[in-house]
């Protein structure tokens, strides 16, 4: 099944490949062999049905479930038996679902707490260029912040790390149409920038304008792969998967 | 007027300072606990016994250790005790962390507190057991000999110097805590541990650092009560009693609210042995009683 579900394979363009991944949240087995790679500078997303598998998978991408077995190359380096706080540093950023701002902290502590892990980050500057919100709105406690900002903010902070692999879970939830927009530009900005994106995504029409690739998990095994030229082709197929 | 409340000034003031330095040790006391808590999520009940443990490694680095050592050169004095005895003290906290209670973050509250109560019995137990019950004395340094005169009464430097201590070492804690990156660390890790560990801040080390400072603060409360009340295996069990009733009453986890309350507390106390002594010994915990009723939370908890 990975021959036929993993895009094209070289080593040294491949950002992060994941094959035989089973996880565990205590006695319940959540994946089942997840085999997928996303190559450098990509824009991959994980599409499915809620409790298909998507946000486990990147969890157990950063060690964030239980039990773990497979492998999981980030770089080239295999990370399965790793701490989660070492798999960070191997320059990856992880925006979570329902993006986990601190709320004991202020906005700006919220961008400046992860720690640096390669060089390369985006200045403070620059990220209030990106999202001016989050200047005018530095100093508020994390929990007083819109949902939008809060987003804004879960993103931009993964952004001054120097993480060049992004981990972004269900980014469009729960938001107005014009944030969706305005974060849809911004994947695309960062995108332009080289930075390799894996997204999870509930929102269909939101992911395909965006991904190069889409991979459809189902019961925690990935069960189709489509590339953006196939999509309009593959379309009948997804509805039946996605039911959208 | 105090004519008419008929009571004496000196009786007000010597009560207020009491009061006042019982409120350092509780501020200081308390303090550890809300901070262990807040990242550990267990009460630590062996705060008690590492807070006697405190004075008594001071103590024994004064009086025993040269003579082990068999010359009088070896001594902790107390200036190098206020600095050693957190260390080593501490260290033992990182001891019990890495060794007993990691094992212990996914259970219920209850078993961390079962198992720092048995620590706190077995620390106490060897304490009696090789220096008996009777209490030892410790020598106020020299320095803080005597007294000062403040004009309305008679101040004792030591006393004066344990406020001033034991009130720097708590706003240095708060500053460090509510001010600084390695506080943000700490705040993001109380709130969400995963999550801070996924961004690469090694969660597990600041857990067990966190202990030992803890730990730590326990034992600088020890050293400095050391030269004020008996050195005795019993005088952590007899004051943490009341620590915990400052905690509860400030509120599980809050470092604001841990020291205020604690000086607060030791004041109300004060007060309450000039105007009615009798309800001295009750007073925290009627206040306690009211809280819990009034704001389970604490008055600066936050609901979880």
């Amino acid at each position: 099944m990975s021959g036929a579900t993993t895009g094209p394979l070289s080593t040294d363009t491949e950002m992060l490949r994941v094959a035989g991944l089973h996880a565990f949240y205590g006695e319940s087995h959540v994946l089942h062999g997840i085999d997928f790679n996303v190559n450098r500078g990509e824009v991959v997303s994980l599409l499915g049905r809620n409790g298909a598998g998507r946000t486990s998978t990147l969890r157990a991408v950063l060690g964030l479930t239980g039990q773990r077995s497979g492998s999981i190359m980030v770089n080239g380096r295999e990370t399965i038996t790793l701490p989660t706080h070492q798999i960070a540093h191997l320059g990856i950023g992880y925006c979570p679902e329902e993006r986990g701002i601190f709320a004991s902290l202020s906005a700006e502590e919220n961008l400046l707490l992860p720690p640096v892990v390669a060089g390369g980050g985006m200045a403070v500057e620059e990220i209030y260029g990106m999202f001016p919100n989050l200047h005018e709105r530095r100093r508020s406690p994390g929990s007083r912040l819109s949902g939008g900002e809060q987003q804004m903010l879960a993103i931009a902070r993964i952004l001054r790390t120097g993480a060049r692999l992004l981990l972004l879970d269900e980014i469009s939830e729960g938001l107005a149409p014009v944030i969706v927009q305005a974060l849809g530009a911004t994947i695309r900005k960062l995108k332009a920038q080289g930075y390799t994106i894996v997204m999870v995504e509930q929102n269909f029409r939101f992911a395909a304008p965006l991904a190069d690739r889409h991979y459809v998990i189902e019961h925690g095994r990935i069960v189709e792969s489509v590339t953006k030229d196939e999509l309009s082709s593959r379309m009948g197929r997804l509805h039946e998967l996605l039911g959208v | 007027m105090f004519e008419l409340l008929g009571i004496s000034p000196q009786a007000l003031y010597g009560q207020l300072l009491i009061g006042l330095i019982n409120g350092s040790f509780y501020a200081v006391l308390s303090l550890g606990l809300a901070i262990i808590f807040g990242l550990l999520n267990i009460i630590n009940f062996s705060h008690g016994a590492q807070y006697m443990m405190g004075a008594f490694v001071a103590w024994i680095g004064l009086t025993q250790l040269p003579q082990w050592l068999g010359n009088p050169d070896f001594v902790i004095n107390y200036w190098a005790a206020l600095v050693l005895v957190p260390l080593i003290v501490g260290a033992f906290g990182v001891f019990i962390e890495r060794t007993m209670l990691r094992r212990l973050y996914k259970l219920d509250h209850l078993y961390g507190l079962l198992l720092t109560f048995g620590i706190a019995l077995i620390i106490e137990g060897l304490f009696r057991d090789w220096y008996g019950v009777s209490g030892q004395q410790y020598e106020i340094p020299e320095v803080f000999q005597g007294t000062i005169n403040l004009g309305f009464m008679f101040l004792p430097k030591y006393r004066a110097w344990v406020v001033v201590a034991a009130l720097t070492v708590c706003f240095l804690s708060w500053y460090v805590i509510e001010r600084t990156k390695l506080g943000s660390y700490l705040r993001a890790g109380t709130e969400n541990p995963r999550l801070t560990q996924a961004f690469g801040v090694n969660v597990p080390l600041m857990i067990t650092l966190t202990y030992g400072y803890g730990v730590a603060l326990a034992a600088f409360a020890g050293v400095l009560a050391a030269p004020i009340f008996t050195v005795s295996p019993k005088m952590g069990a007899d004051l943490i009693i009341v620590v915990f009733a400052v905690v509860v009453i400030g509120g599980m986890g809050s470092i604001f609210g841990a020291i205020v309350t604690g000086i607060g507390l030791g004041l109300i106390e004060g007060l309450t042995r000039v105007f009615y002594p009798e309800a001295s010994a009750v007073v925290i915990f009627v206040i306690m009683a009211i809280v819990l009723l009034v704001r389970p939370a604490g008055l600066f908890g936050r609901e979880r």
